[in-house]
């Protein structure tokens, strides 16, 4: 398969007053042309840094201080500004989580969706319009010539996060990133739109990235999947790999700490201690190893490289080095 | 003291807030958050609530400890009618009965200390003073899992997990018998959540509390109650035992609130029928005729439009409001 972005050692930080956090420190994935791969990880895990990163979104402080991102064969961490805007909302679009904060409240929902129509692909507003409603139809919006000319407040959120995802296709982009755009919305609705998203997928061929802490939901969507922690990936692999082979500690604390809806018995949940780093002063070995339960002496002194467990799956932990003692996951 | 096996009885609680429209406020409209809704809950019981985001179930909690007055219906708490107490008349039982919030960055003052914080309740229902007051502080800071020397911090130093920690340790300051919980996890990351939901129920089994266990996420209340009630748009529409609703739910509602859960499991994600429920949840300021989930259910019938379906017991202890019932199980 091709890839539609490489993203090679990413590192993104923000400058505060206190020093410098490390947001994303050193991230490298791909995404293939048509593929859905989902990013999980808990809040302050870098997932969303790193899909502003990809935009090119950050604000002061933040800053990206190395790696590189090869969309289509450019480097965006290189790109003007200029460039930039030729590519966002054209070829690389946006999903954000809040619905109710991200669109215009000044502007109909039809203007919204015509503006990058006639920006990217310069259409006349009688054909930007024509497209627009289209698209609203295609989201499954009842009557969409009237709802194109009514405000963000008259729709309600499920609604509204439909008029994003319509507005995000609308140029049809190469690459989708999707942060968190189900979180706001009610179980019913939520239902909705990932059936949206995965008819989408298969009508347009749009790669999609999913940025999510719900493991239901990526395994509802994506074909493959990311596990962030503390900044950097702990684990990537298909989504049969991370659910039944994981191998790194924080996945298999993950998946425990969860409760299973078709469990008989009752059984206790088990969390994973502690809490994530502090990103100001990370810890120099495995940013995991403080509520690790197999931590080593190693874990605290180097950081663990990753292992190959196959073309595709690979996780970052010193228990997968060949000298290391055999630990199984618990259940 | 007595010692019923129904700690907590509603009888048909109404709450209707009168939300003025138009210009000068003539124009009264009547927003019918909770409309006509019984259950009990038992000593020592988990009766979890679910439902979608407006659909009156914080408005319960609230109006069951009195934070809202209610419009109609009585509130019998360990068989006394606490419904139209007065302030004064309401504190001691306000000892018995607490409150965990949802969101722990809101529910804290953040100019107090967190030894203030779970002091207040103490003071206010005059429990301690001086040094005891402060050895009861420390043992509630450790029973919740935190620091003795937590006492003289202040909310803004805590994470979310551990703010929600303070939260219950305020709750149980006044050593009470029953927990109204809203949403006390939602605004967490998964690995807290289950901490917290462990805290609460270890607290349970040491303490024989009684929870009112208020959530949207259906997984975390059927790990966490006994039983189950499921509200649409200010009613009950099904309540039943936590292991019956999941195996055996008989409300369409329900039906489809189920398999709109994503399974974080990829084999049942793929063969996993889903119902999809049209369209959104109509405003509960005009409410509809009939049964209000008519409007999105699959199998509504011409008696839906007509009349509101009573919950009726279809089975032992199984609880359904829907005309359908058996046309459609």
């Amino acid at each position: 398969m091709k890839n539609i972005l490489e993203v090679q050692n990413l590192q993104t930080s923000f400058f505060t007053h206190v020093g410098e956090v490390k947001a994303v420190g050193g991230v490298s994935f791909q995404v293939g042309v048509g593929e859905a791969i989902g990013i999980v990880g808990e809040s302050g895990c870098g997932k969303s840094v790193t899909s502003l990163s990809i935009m090119r979104l950050l604000t002061y402080p933040g800053q990206i201080v190395g790696g590189s991102i090869n969309f289509a064969g450019k480097d965006l961490v290189k790109a003007t500004e200029k460039e930039m805007q030729r590519i966002r909302g054209n070829e690389i679009s946006m999903i954000f989580q809040d619905p109710m904060t991200s669109l215009n409240p000044v502007f109909t929902i039809g203007n919204q969706i015509m503006e990058p129509l006639m920006r990217h692909q310069k259409l006349s507003r009688s054909e930007a319009k024509a497209k627009a409603i289209e698209m609203l139809r295609l989201v499954g919006i009842p009557s969409p010539e009237k709802r194109a000319a009514q405000y963000p407040h008259e729709f309600s959120g499920g609604m509204r996060q439909r008029v994003m995802i319509a507005m995000a296709l609308s140029c049809q982009p190469k690459l989708l990133i999707a942060d968190e755009p189900t979180t706001a919305l009610d179980v019913t609705i939520q239902a909705q739109i990932l059936e949206l998203m995965k008819e989408l997928k298969e009508k347009i061929n749009t790669s999609i990235i999913l940025i999510t802490h719900d493991l239901g939901v990526v395994a509802e969507v994506c074909s493959r999947i990311i596990v962030m922690y503390a900044g950097i990936i702990v684990e990537q692999g298909t989504r049969e790999d991370i659910f039944y082979n994981p191998r790194h500690p924080y996945t298999w604390g993950l998946l425990k700490s969860i409760p299973h809806i078709e469990a008989e018995k009752k059984e206790r949940l088990i969390p994973i201690d502690g809490q994530p780093p502090d990103l100001l002063k990370p810890p120099a070995g495995c940013p995991f190893y403080p509520r690790c339960e197999h931590a080593m002496e190693i874990c605290v002194e180097q950081r663990p490289p990753y292992t190959d467990l196959s073309p595709v799956h690979k996780a970052a932990c010193w228990l997968l080095h060949y000298n290391a003692p055999k630990v199984e996951r618990g259940n | 003291m007595s010692r019923n096996k129904v700690l907590l009885q509603v009888n048909s609680l109404k709450k209707y807030f009168h939300i003025s429209r138009g210009f000068f406020g003539g124009d009264k409209t009547v927003l019918k958050a909770v409309d006509d809704v019984s259950f009990h809950i038992n000593r020592g019981e988990t009766l979890g609530l679910v439902g979608e985001s407006g659909c009156g179930k914080t408005t319960i909690g609230r109006t069951i400890i009195k934070l809202y007055e209610a419009t109609a219906g009585s509130i019998v708490f360990d068989g006394q009618d606490i419904t139209h107490l007065s302030q004064t008349e309401m504190l001691p039982y306000r000892k018995r009965m607490q409150m965990i919030f949802q969101d722990p960055y809101a529910s804290l003052n953040s100019r107090m200390t967190v030894g203030d914080i779970i002091g207040e309740p103490i003071d206010i229902h005059n429990i301690a003073k001086g040094q005891e007051r402060k050895e009861i502080i420390q043992e509630l800071l450790n029973k919740v899992g935190l620091n003795s020397e937590h006492a003289n911090r202040y909310p803004h130093e805590f994470s979310g997990g551990q703010r929600q920690r303070i939260g219950i340790a305020r709750a149980l300051a006044v050593q009470p018998e029953f927990i109204i919980c809203d949403e006390p996890i939602s605004a967490l990351d998964v690995s807290i959540q289950a901490q917290v939901v462990n805290l609460l129920e270890d607290l349970q089994n040491d303490l024989g509390l009684t929870y009112l266990f208020i959530a949207h996420d259906l997984s975390m209340v059927k790990h966490i109650s006994n039983r189950v009630g499921v509200m649409y748009l200010g009613k009950l529409a099904e309540l039943t035992t936590s292991k019956e609703l999941y195996k055996k739910p008989l409300h369409p509602y329900t039906k489809a609130l189920l398999s709109a859960i994503p399974v974080p499991d990829p084999k049942t994600a793929d063969s996993k029928q889903r119902i999809i429920l049209e369209g959104d949840v109509p405003s509960p300021m005009n409410p509809l005729s009939g049964c209000r989930f008519r409007t999105r259910c699959p199998y509504a019938g011409n008696i839906c439009s007509e009349t509101v379906p009573e919950l009726q017991e279809v089975e032992s202890g199984h609880w359904v409001a829907c005309h359908l019932v058996h046309k459609i199980n």
